[in-house]
């Protein structure tokens, strides 16, 4: 093979491109001939290596040196001093910054990455670097060597289930989408990411956008349709960036459009933004805001796969599901079921939040316990503290205490213990936080995102968040937990969506695991957890106060009285309890009762 | 960008693509260092230095890294050129011809024999 001692990135994105990048490209070119370096230089096109923002830019290795603002008249200079004499052009040079990423790390020894295998490994905004990491060969698989029967049955022997949360098996959801008679078929990722804390699937799409299109692809294949709609949520104003640049680098390639490497399957793609409203990620509310109507949900079946979009047959998933699909057909659904449970296969990607050590993104087998999850991927809870619960399945899911740390993380065992897969979610709490508090926490963001179409889970889940917030204030009374359970049951068998069947669950957990707390509450007027402000009040201990006044300096509202050098007091009728006394005290003489 | 219309385009793609990728993640074994102030052309320096790459290449030599640098201040011994094999400590060639150019490849960064007649002590 030809040695080159240097090689030149040229960038020749459409922005560069615009800018000259194709003069600058001929120019540096000339230059080198000139200067008889041609033979040791190589000067290769490749998209996106910067923002483009400062373009016409280039990139040297070995060096991995970027040098940008450049014209053609410039190339003279850069040849001589960098190619000739070696000396870095310092006038063109943009630095090198390095970014930490927060959310997510690298993986620890339980985990295994999939769906997350090139997040931050390869840059999204080159179809090239997704392609190196065999990207398409799926597709291509798929289309030279498969028929669609023969995808199907290889993604049912995987085991791959839904993402979204539900776990329904998607092959299972594809035959019937191919077996559904009507013109033309529509295919439909669901990127409308919108529990609190999760964002596995903005992740995806900002990292490996193409891993999602290549499985919208094989899909698409496998159901007969020719048309797919990514609903990403206007909130993920990158993910949407980068996956429309995806596309339009995909079809620039021809691996979507017509005829995709010279078959007769055609498939194209377009993201559909949602203006943010929860239920929105719900499939029917979801279909209603792609045809431009409020997103509200409608009554099943008819299922999707029979009269989805535009009333035609559609396939539905999640951004995980289809993330997962070229792996199965590259190494095989062997590969793939040999990791998980028995119904419950491969990996799962969780957003990891609250009192734990490390919180972010993870990918992780599924069947791994609770326990793993937190203290070996998580590494335990913050600030040395007890574990109390974990929240798993979003706002829809319930809160799981400490008894069921050893519940093996599949679909079955997170149901049949009151919570749920769900998107992800996964919010761990520490022994101070009031569960009472929590499930007020999800009411309010479920009762917030309630549509308003049915009346169980509109008026039901306004009801339920009162009853609860007269509980934090002090307010409960005897029937209340009684009211709770009732209400609660009868939103979830009467609501007409999964949001407000889901809705009460976080109130129904709590009250199964930590009822003592709601008790706690309604008949002693006592936060266990001394979270909820009505029912706590701050005290100055008499034998520990030395009498400095910075309490009583401090506090905003002049609750603290006391003499220099004398025991102070905090009066609880003007305290708002705002525990700033107990932050600024020096001697640990402010508690909490 | 090139259209993929077939299996065999696609996997073209990813051998460049896998290509370019190594480019970026060079990390040789050798270093090689030619000292390419005007001096060290004057005295000769690209004629080493193209003795090197024509060298590795047909010799098909992997894991190299040849850059340049600039007027190292020992004008009269140019054309200088500098080594560096692993962890290994730099050794810096002077008075490099063609000839000696390419015996520093083959026995000094292949067989990791160092040449003492021309090095420079440092």
């Amino acid at each position: 093979m030809k040695f080159y001692r240097s090689h030149v990135l040229v960038c020749i994105d459409p922005e560069c491109r615009s800018k000259g990048a194709y003069e600058v490209l001929d120019a540096l070119q000339d230059e080198l001939v000139a200067n008889g370096l041609i033979d040791e230089v190589q000067v290769l096109e490749t998209s996106r290596i910067g923002g483009c923002d400062q373009g016409p830019e280039i990139m040297v290795y070995p060096e991995g040196v970027h040098y940008a603002n450049l014209t053609p008249d410039d190339m003279a200079f850069i040849v001589e001093e960098h190619f000739l004499k070696g000396r870095i052009a310092k006038k063109f040079l943009l630095p090198i910054t390095s970014v930490v990423d927060e959310e997510l790390s690298a993986p620890t020894p339980k985990e295994i990455r999939i769906v997350l295998r090139n997040c931050g490994k390869i840059d999204p905004q080159n179809i090239e670097d997704y392609i190196a990491e065999d990207g398409y060969m799926a597709l291509a698989k798929v289309l030279t060597e498969m028929t669609p029967e023969d995808v199907i049955d290889e993604v049912m022997k995987s085991g791959l289930r839904g993402r979204g949360g539900a776990g329904f098996p998607t092959a299972k959801k594809w035959s019937f989408a191919r077996a559904s008679a009507g013109t033309p078929k529509y295919l439909i990722c669901n990127a409308d990411e919108g529990d609190p804390g999760a964002f596995m699937n903005r992740r995806v799409l900002e990292g490996d956008p193409h891993a999602v299109i290549e499985g919208m692809a094989i899909a698409a294949y496998a159901i007969g349709c020719n048309q797919g709609y990514i609903y990403c949520r206007a909130e993920y104003p990158i993910a949407v960036s980068t996956l429309r640049l995806g596309i339009q680098q995909a079809r620039e390639m021809g691996l979507l459009g017509q005829n995709i490497l010279g078959t007769d399957f055609s498939f194209d793609l377009e993201v559909r933004m949602g203006a943010g409203a929860f239920v929105c990620g719900e499939e029917t509310a979801l279909m209603a805001s792609i045809e431009g109507k409020r997103g509200e949900p409608r009554p099943r079946p008819p299922f999707p796969a029979v009269s989805g979009l535009w009333g035609k047959p559609t396939n539905i998933n999640n951004v995980e599901t289809y993330a997962n699909v070229p792996q199965i057909i590259l190494k095989g659904a062997d590969w793939y079921a040999s990791m998980g449970t028995e119904k419950s296969k491969g990996t799962k990607t969780f957003a990891l939040a609250g009192d734990v050590k490390h919180t972010g993104l993870i990918e992780v087998p599924l069947g791994i316990t609770l326990r793993e999850i937190i203290f070996d991927v998580g590494g335990g809870i913050k600030d040395n503290k007890g574990f109390k619960a974990v929240q798993t399945g979003g706002p829809m899911g319930g809160c799981l205490p400490s008894e069921y740390l050893d519940l093996s993380v599949d679909y079955e065992a997170l149901t049949a213990a009151g919570s749920m897969m769900g998107s992800g979610g996964m919010v761990v709490m520490d022994d101070e936080t009031c569960m009472v508090d929590i499930a007020r926490f999800f009411m309010e963001f479920t009762q917030d995102e309630s549509c308003g179409k049915c009346t169980p889970c509109r008026v039901g889940t306004r009801r339920i968040l009162d009853i609860l917030n007269r509980i934090c204030a002090g307010k409960g009374e005897d029937g209340d937990i009684e009211l709770l359970e009732q209400l609660s049951q009868e939103i979830r068998t009467n609501s007409l969506c999964g949001l407000g069947q889901g809705a009460p669950n976080p109130v129904i957990s709590t009250l199964k695991h930590f009822r003592h707390e709601y008790e706690a509450h309604i008949y002693e007027k006592k936060c266990p957890a001394k979270v909820c402000k009505a029912l706590i009040r701050y005290e100055i201990l008499p034998e520990a106060c030395t009498g400095c006044t910075v309490c009583a300096r401090n506090c905003p509202v002049g609750a603290i009285t006391g003499e220099r050098r004398g025991v102070h007091v905090i009066d609880s009728d003007i305290c708002v309890r705002c525990g700033i006394c107990q932050q600024v005290c020096n001697f640990n003489a402010v508690v909490v009762r | 960008m090139p259209t993929v219309k077939s299996l065999e385009d696609l996997k073209r793609i990813r051998e460049e693509a896998l290509q370019k990728r190594q480019v970026k993640a060079a990390s040789g074994e050798a270093n090689i260092v030619v000292a390419m102030g005007t001096c060290g052309i004057a005295a000769g320096a690209r004629e080493a230095m193209k003795a090197i790459l024509n060298l590795i290449e047909t010799e098909n030599i992997p894991g190299i890294i040849v850059t340049q640098t600039g007027c190292i201040g020992l004008c009269e011994r140019e054309p200088i050129v500098q080594v560096q094999v692993g962890e290994q400590p730099k050794v810096t060639y002077g008075k490099v011809t063609p000839e000696i150019a390419r015996r520093i490849v083959k026995e000094h960064v292949v067989e990791g024999k160092i040449i003492e007649d021309h090095v420079i002590p440092m």
